[in-house]
């Protein structure tokens, strides 16, 4: 029998939507004399331990949570000086764009180069003083239902539990969390938002999600080639016409830049690997400039929910919301989602706040959060930029970008048009027979590397000895039909090298899910053709620790 | 029996430590930061000397920064009774670490001492011995198994040959190694319970006790990277290049 904790609110996941609902909370229960019980807990080892992001940052939000954020020390160091976008035309070539054809949400004049993670681990310290209770190293992993069917909490995972279900030497079993709200911000495709969503049906009017997968990358850089606040964006090269995406590469404090490349998981060619993609990236003038006689630092990858206002979900049901990534309210026109996922926290607050205090009943708590969220910026900001990625996927990068550059700089988002994106980016994979293998170059060691050695750069560990936390519904269908049809595409697709084909060349195939080396991206559970792969929370503490990304 | 266990926050052994581009020392600029391991291992052997009806209180000691409060929580958390963090500035060397905990020791008159055989940022193994030396307690270091008999404490040390076991007079000090225990985790509950539990904050001065620094780091350097293997074709080939270029036959 498991112990329960009763809160007024359980907040499951210490990002930047988690941590603003937090502190907004406790600054309403300060200001109406209320006492309150706020818990926030966080899968990763401390706060800010599992945050990876670009990251431009637009303080919007914040100035709204802490107006006085530059006295509290938050880690906004470095402002935008100048915007570069450019068009890797091939390995060498490229174009830089004239500032004046750029999308106005493309302009970062006003925004700070950030480290998300610092971000974070700040916001965290603010909820502490606040009174929050933040229990990092604890992973929801089980959503709690009362007889009606409200949401009324979460279970964290049992600690100490062996590879066959056993009970090791210190096995603790998980705490029921309960509230009378839960709010989830797990980030994009978090494995307790996705039992939510099927089960309440959140997404029966929305577009199906459409992802990206981000991985970034921290160097240390010659000092000489440092520019401090210059922000560069581009697109084209290395993926080719069919394949979405972009790269960033900013200037950040302390002589170090931040280097990424995000791939649109609505890919087609399953020899695709997005991680050598962006291997192979870096050796391209453009970047090669800045890197060359640099070190890299750390490495890091995540999925992003980029299908905006179209793909957006309900986000209320009974007894709780769907915050940040963990319903998509990332703004694809701006390539931004946290100061968005920021203001649903605070709106999430404000609207569980009041629904406390009016001991709110449940039939009226949908229309009140919608309502809320109606009434707010954030939704102005997202129908308005709702065009921006359906554009590019379904017209293309040059006419998609030719419509958002004149639907956001003339018409600021307001056409009377919706373009819709209906495909799921995992049916868009097709048989590995259509196309040809892509020959990537060796990693020279310099620029580029390997899977094992970027992994290691994450600091990421998982006990050992613990049950495979990377659920295959049938155990037998990667080898039966992934394989033959797909070549395997975990292999290419994972960035940290989880999944293995092995014995291929014996003539007996086996599946090796390394485990301990996941990174919790959630691409596989998104990627994979057939909707085999189950990401579920592995014990509370495991993962990667990235430091500054 | 009251027990005094050390606890030191380093930096989290699943992070790459990272030497600073100027070689002044490691980067800790937003690393994640633990408990010592073998100081985990020295709560643990507290925790379970007090539910055996031995110990009757645990007092748990850092020398730090007060960022150092947050692995006294986790000691409190664990299952001792208070904490103390002797405040400095970054944490002393090993000498001036030991005197701070024998001043400690004077006032907390403790009948035992637990610390962790070493940290894993430093990796002196001086701590506890000088610890010793300064109260002129006996002290067993290395210990896999502690047990009271009859009012004196039997350790069993993991030593080179094997294992050895010594039986103490009281006050003492032990070192853990690796094998006493596994330490268990901390529940929410008692993680909420130790924030409220009392933590004083020493300084050196009102101990008594000089921070007087007698080494200075000069440089710390990353190992050097490991160059890639090549394959050689034969056996005369390979025993050619272990003569000429290896230079071991």
């Amino acid at each position: 029998m498991r112990e329960a904790m009763e809160f007024d609110v359980v907040i499951v996941g210490a990002g930047p939507a988690g941590l603003s609902a937090a502190c907004r909370l406790m600054q309403l229960a300060a200001e109406q004399n209320r006492p309150l019980e706020v818990c926030v807990v966080e899968k990763g080892s401390e706060v800010g331990a599992h945050i990876l992001s670009g990251a431009v940052f637009e303080s919007r939000a914040l100035d709204e949570l802490f107006p006085d954020w530059q006295e509290r020390g938050a880690p906004l160091h470095t402002p935008v000086t100048t915007d570069e976008v450019y068009l890797l035309r091939n390995a060498e070539q490229a174009v830089k764009l004239p500032d004046a054809l750029l999308p106005k949400s493309l302009h970062n004049a006003g925004n700070h180069i950030v480290s998300l993670g610092n971000l974070v681990r700040w916001l965290g310290e603010q909820a502490e003083a606040l009174g929050v209770q933040v229990f990092p190293g604890f992973a929801a992993a089980e959503l709690l239902y009362d007889e009606s069917g409200r949401v009324r909490g979460v279970a964290t995972g049992d600690m100490g539990v062996a590879a066959d279900g056993s009970h090791k030497d210190g096995f603790m079993p998980g705490m029921e969390l309960h509230a009378r709200y839960t709010l989830f911000a797990e980030g994009c495709r978090g494995h307790l938002g996705k039992q939510l969503a099927e089960r309440f049906e959140l997404a029966r009017n929305a577009d199906p999600q459409h992802y990206g997968l981000g991985i970034k990358e921290l160097w240390d850089i010659d000092p000489a080639r440092h520019r401090p606040g210059l922000v560069i964006h581009g697109a084209g090269w290395p993926l080719d016409k069919d394949t979405g995406g972009g790269f960033f590469l900013y200037h950040a404090e302390n002589h170090q830049v931040v280097v990424g490349l995000i791939v649109d998981l609505n890919y087609a060619n399953p020899w695709l690997s997005p991680f050598d993609e962006f291997q192979r990236l870096k050796h391209h003038p453009v970047l090669k400039q800045y890197l060359e006689g640099g070190k890299r630092v750390s490495y890091g990858a995540r999925a992003i929910a980029k299908g905006g206002f179209n793909a957006l979900p309900e986000m209320a049901f009974p007894g709780g919301l769907l915050l940040g990534c963990d319903a998509g309210t990332l703004n694809v026109a701006k390539i931004k989602g946290s100061h968005t996922a920021m203001k649903s926290g605070l709106l999430a607050a404000e609207t569980v706040f009041a629904a406390l205090t009016e001991e709110l009943a449940d039939s009226a708590w949908a229309p009140r959060w919608k309502a809320a969220f109606e009434a707010s910026w954030l939704h102005e900001e997202l129908y308005r930029s709702r065009n921006f990625g359906p554009a590019l996927h379904r017209l293309g990068p040059l006419a998609g970008g030719a419509f958002n550059f004149v639907e956001q700089n003339v018409f600021a988002g307001r056409l009377p048009i919706t373009l819709h994106d209906r495909q799921t980016d995992h049916a868009r994979l097709r048989p590995a027979a259509e196309f040809s293998p892509i020959a990537y170059r060796k990693p020279d060691g310099v620029l580029s590397f390997d899977k094992p050695a970027s992994v290691f750069l994450s600091n990421t560990n998982h006990e050992e000895n613990q049950p495979c936390h990377l659920v295959l519904k049938d155990g037998a269908l990667p080898l039966r039909e992934n394989l033959p049809r797909y070549a395997e595409p975990a292999q290419r697709y994972c960035p940290a090298g989880v999944y293995e084909v092995l014995g291929a060349e014996q003539g007996e195939p086996r599946l090796q899910i390394n485990a301990q080396n996941c990174l919790h991206c959630k691409t596989c559970d998104i990627k994979d053709p057939s909707q085999n792969i189950v990401w579920v929370a592995p014990e509370g503490g495991g993962g990667p620790n990235y430091p500054n990304m | 029996m009251k027990i005094l266990v050390t606890v030191k926050r380093v930096i989290d052994y699943n992070v790459k430590v990272r030497v600073k581009p100027d070689q002044s020392d490691v980067d800790l600029a937003n690393v994640k930061m633990a408990m010592n391991p073998f100081c985990e291992i020295a709560v643990e052997a507290a925790v379970r000397l007090k539910e055996a009806g031995i110990a009757t209180e645990i007092v748990a000691v850092s020398v730090g920064p007060s960022a150092c409060q947050e692995q006294i929580r986790t000691a409190l958390a664990l299952g001792a009774d208070r904490g103390i963090q002797i405040d400095t500035a970054e944490p002393p060397e090993s000498l001036v670490v030991a005197k701070l905990l024998a001043a400690v020791v004077a006032a907390e008159q403790p009948e035992l001492v637990i610390l962790g055989k070493q940290s894993i940022d430093a990796d002196n193994n001086q701590t506890g011995q000088m610890l010793a030396a300064l109260l002129d307690w006996p002290q067993a270091t290395f210990a896999s198994a502690l047990a009271l008999q009859e009012g004196r404490l039997e350790v069993t040390r993991e030593i080179d040959g094997g294992l050895q076991t010594l039986s103490l007079a009281l006050p003492a000090i032990v070192t853990t190694d690796l094998r006493l225990n596994e330490p268990r985790y901390a529940s929410l509950p008692n993680i909420m319970k130790a924030k409220k539990k009392l933590l004083e904050v020493r300084t050196p001065a009102e101990l008594g006790v000089a921070l007087k620094a007698h080494t200075r780091l000069l440089k710390v350097e990353a190992p050097a990277e490991r160059q890639g293997g090549i394959k050689v074709g034969s056996v005369s080939e390979l025993v050619e290049k272990l003569k000429s270029e290896a230079k071991v036959i």
